[in-house]
């Protein structure tokens, strides 16, 4: 993956932005020694690296304010970062850009259970946020896999979901209002505790535009009463269409589970050796959740069995107590994990029509048969949304480049069959260049007109997002 | 007027017209400030492209009648999550609502706390720009944060920023069973506090309103589920007055569109205003409107409210916070007072927009401010 020649005149500029940084922020706050800068070097796509040429860690919206007008007055880029944990380096800083974590502001500002919503600093991490309001029995929907570590702003960066967005949507549809500096310094807010806009959807807009719009400061995001109870139900297949079938037949059938998440043999087996959950050698597998009472739960899930068992399961296993709930889910959620003690792995997201599963899946094996690289495949399976884990050995020569190859070849793949390069990671760096196979170029130019309009000296996280050819006439300009 | 029956001849009319154009689905809610100029239908583009029942999606013509759309769905048991309202009768007009003009306005109904609203559900657009390029934006699957989500953008934008020639959503399965609870004799301060209370239960309801006199709920799901949270919130409620419930689907669905069509004010005279606001302040707002009659839905999160013609709403209780749409009245009043809410703060990126999106402003010139 490329990524554009730094300016030598920004970087000439070090010393006056650093000072005029130090003047406008606590001193502890101006990041800019060499040795420290190294913490901001990337994010969770761990494969490319580069310092910043100075990081800022702001605890106020003012401050926010102050950094991006000076940094807007002296043409110097800004990548914003909430935790750094974008799969798609989306917090991948350039040598000649301003790095601006958010990790300072995690305050609750309000919390307001009448009328369901909770204003937080978007520094807070996801999981935090339900922590700030379940001992009143509410949680905050998005559940992305990183929840422990990942901030709300990078959240609505790149629009996170999560396993349970199938019934309660992702980061958009449970965001309400949001605080956002715009990169002049200018501060907006758009949306608050009521619903809809009254002009433009500029909330929709705002949400998943992986921080080039603006740095948002504060969010109201909508919080839900806690169900009943939830319940999941284990599902072996010997085939992966047999299963793809059934979620299928599920969702036909009329039941809303939560999640329906899927696993392949080479997850399965990974998961096992790693975690130890007690899964069933088999190729395929579901964990179907549902909530709600008991008696609620028994109904949903009778007939869920009922859909299964037409399917011939080599495994059915329905939970009957929280300890066998948890082990349904420890393999799923340690897959990730699991498959990284196997080798390094690059996981994608492309998502596809519930319909192209089994073909999706297949064209895949072959795929890893012709480039020679292993695939596991988990995803959540009710909404189409895949995470093929690529294996590879970063220590052997070609090996990442030979990766990258074949996962743009299953992300083309994906949009080929009717969807689209990422589900809820979000392009990055790392989906920026193919992002002609899904869109024409007029559609990716009036994307980029969105931006002349927020920001028009293309200073916000500059070099994401669209194709460094696309967007190169105005990152020069 | 203009009728194109496919994309490129929609695009070659806005590219070629040479005065402003009146965007037109089904003709069936004029919201908005008065617009002149030459009508471009899309009534001719419709038709469904494509219904995956087996992956909850599907894929029509702007044109295409909202009926044709809901009676494939029913077919297949399943249905558009949003419950668009119909505008017909509240707004005294005729003509076959569309696809696109519930997208155009970004209409829902009272399953909006639950569902969302239909920019939610609505998951692709193709639409033609005001220099005649059609362009796409999301797609037709259920997760997709591929680039700038223009989706959203283009809900509610009322055809200002393009002509929608085409969109996608997804859907959720049919609903096998359903009740309405209701509790009688209440005040709106006491209604808003009786649906806070269930909106804030494990008892999940898809609908919470309050009008005359009455707090209503819906309760739906399959039939054991629908009847234990019957039992439950019967209880819950029986603290705040005489429980009412109604166990005849046939009966929830007529008390529900007729909540959703704002039926209350059908055939009534004077303007109409829909205020979007937080629940608990709705009461506030409710008696310093001092408007002789209005409604809750949303949980109190929206009112409508039958007010005097020609008073601007605006103008009370400005502090709380939220937006005030005037939905009808005569066009001189529209004119004077403004069909949206205005939101200084965020005037400069909203005609930025509109400039890049339509840089002849020809497309429903005015129609938002």
């Amino acid at each position: 993956m490329e990524m554009p020649a730094p300016d030598a005149t920004v970087l000439a500029k070090k010393t006056l932005l650093v000072e005029r940084l130090s003047a406008a922020l606590p001193e502890d706050a101006v990041i800019h020694a060499e040795r420290e800068l190294r913490v901001y070097e990337c994010d969770a796509l761990t494969a490319y690296k580069c310092p910043p040429l100075c990081a800022v860690l702001p605890a106020t919206t003012e401050e926010v304010a102050a950094v991006l007008k000076i940094c807007h007055d002296m043409d110097v880029p800004v990548v914003p970062r909430g935790s750094g944990t974008s799969l798609a380096g989306g917090a991948l800083p350039t040598a000649d850009s301003v790095i601006l974590g958010v990790a300072r502001m995690n305050d609750v500002l309000e919390t307001n259970y009448d009328d369901r919503y909770i204003r937080v600093q978007t520094g807070r991490t996801n999981l935090s946020v339900t922590g700030a309001v379940e001992e009143n029995g509410f949680f905050y929907a998005p559940d992305p896999s990183s929840q422990l570590a990942c901030a709300i702003a990078g959240n609505i960066a790149m629009n996170s979901g999560g396993a349970h967005c199938l019934k309660y949507g992702v980061t958009t549809n449970n965001l309400l209002g949001v605080k956002m500096v715009q990169m002049d310094g200018t501060v907006i807010e758009v949306g608050g505790a009521h619903l809809d806009a009254a002009g433009y959807d500029l909330l929709g807009l705002i949400c998943g535009s992986e921080g080039q719009l603006g740095v948002v400061t504060e969010a109201t995001l909508r919080i839900l009463r806690q169900p009943e109870g939830a319940r999941p139900v284990l599902m072996g297949f010997d085939s992966n269409e047999v299963a793809g079938q059934c979620v299928s037949d599920i969702i036909k059938a009329g039941v809303l589970p939560v999640a329906i998440e899927f696993m392949d043999r080479p997850v399965i087996r990974a998961t096992e050796a790693f975690a130890g959950a007690g899964y069933p050698d088999c190729e395929a597998l579901l964990i179907v959740e549902v909530e709600g009472s008991e008696k609620e739960i028994d109904e949903q899930l009778g007939l869920i069995l009922q859909i299964a068992r037409k399917h011939n399961p080599v495994e059915l296993r329905e939970s009957t107590s929280p300890e066998e709930s948890a082990r349904i889910w420890l393999g799923r959620k340690s897959a990730f994990g699991a498959m990284g003690q196997i080798n390094d792995y690059m996981c994608l997201d492309g998502t596809i029509p519930v319909s192209s599963l089994p073909m999706v899946l297949g064209r895949i094996g072959e795929l890893s048969k012709q480039y020679g690289l292993d695939v596991g495949n988990v995803f959540h399976a009710g909404d189409g949304n895949m995470h093929p884990l690529i294996l590879f050995d970063a220590n052997k020569e070609g090996d990442l480049e030979l990766c990258e190859a074949m996962g743009a070849d299953i992300l083309k793949l994906c949009v080929e069959a009717g969807g689209c390069l990422t589900g809820e990671h979000g392009v990055g760096i790392e989906k920026r260049d193919l992002m002609t196979a899904q869109f024409a170029p007029q559609d990716l130019e009036i994307q980029m007109q969105v931006k002349d309009v927020f920001d028009p000296k293309w200073l916000l996280n500059p070099a994401k997002v669209f194709p460094l050819a696309s967007s190169a006439s105005r990152r020069a300009a | 007027m203009f009728e194109p029956a496919t994309e490129q001849q929609l695009s070659d009319a806005v590219r070629d017209a040479t005065g402003p154009l009146k965007i037109r689905g089904g003709g069936t809610r004029p919201i908005g400030n008065p617009v002149t100029g030459e009508v471009l239908s899309t009534a001719n583009l419709s038709g469904i492209s494509l219904y995956e029942p087996g992956a909850l999606t599907i894929v029509a013509q702007a044109g295409t009648p909202l009926a044709e759309i809901e009676a494939a769905l029913a077919a297949e048991n399943q249905r558009l999550p949003f419950e668009p309202m119909d505008h017909r009768v509240l707004l005294g007009t005729t003509g076959t609502p569309t696809i696109g003009g519930v997208v155009a306005a970004n209409i829902a109904g009272p399953r909006r706390i639950q569902a969302g609203s239909c920019r939610d559900s609505l998951i692709g657009v193709r639409f033609v720009d005001g220099s005649g390029t059609a362009i796409k934006n999301g797609g037709r699957v259920m997760k997709n944060v591929t680039g700038y989500d223009l989706v959203k953008l283009m809900a509610g934008s009322y055809g200002t920023l393009g002509v929608i020639t085409e969109v996608s959503f997804k859907l959720l399965p049919g609903i096998a069973a359903s009740a309405t609870i209701c509790v009688d004799g209440s005040t709106p301060d006491r209604a808003v506090e009786i649906m806070s209370r269930v909106l804030g239960s494990p008892f999940e309801v898809s609908a919470a309103a309050f009008g005359g006199g009455r707090t209503l709920f819906r309760i739906e799901g399959f039939a054991d589920s629908v009847a234990y949270r019957r039992t439950q919130l019967k209880t819950l409620l029986s603290e705040y007055g005489e429980v009412g419930l109604e166990t005849d689907p046939a009966k929830t669905a007529e008390i529900w569109a007729n909540i959703a069509n704002v039926a209350a004010f059908h055939n009534t005279a004077g303007d109409l205003w829909r205020i979007s606001v937080k629940p608990s302040d709705a009461p506030a707002l409710v008696a310093e409107l001092g408007v002789t009659e209005t409604m809750l839905d949303w949980g109190g999160g929206l009112i409508w409210a039958l007010a005097d013609p020609g008073t601007d709403l605006r103008a009370i209780a400005p502090h709380i916070k939220g937006h005030r749409t005037l939905i009808r009245a005569d066009d001189a009043t529209k004119a004077k007072l403004g069909v949206f809410h205005p939101e200084p703060g965020l005037a400069a990126i909203s005609q930025g927009l509109r400039a890049k999106f339509d840089p002849r402003g020809i497309l429903n010139p005015g129609l938002m401010g």
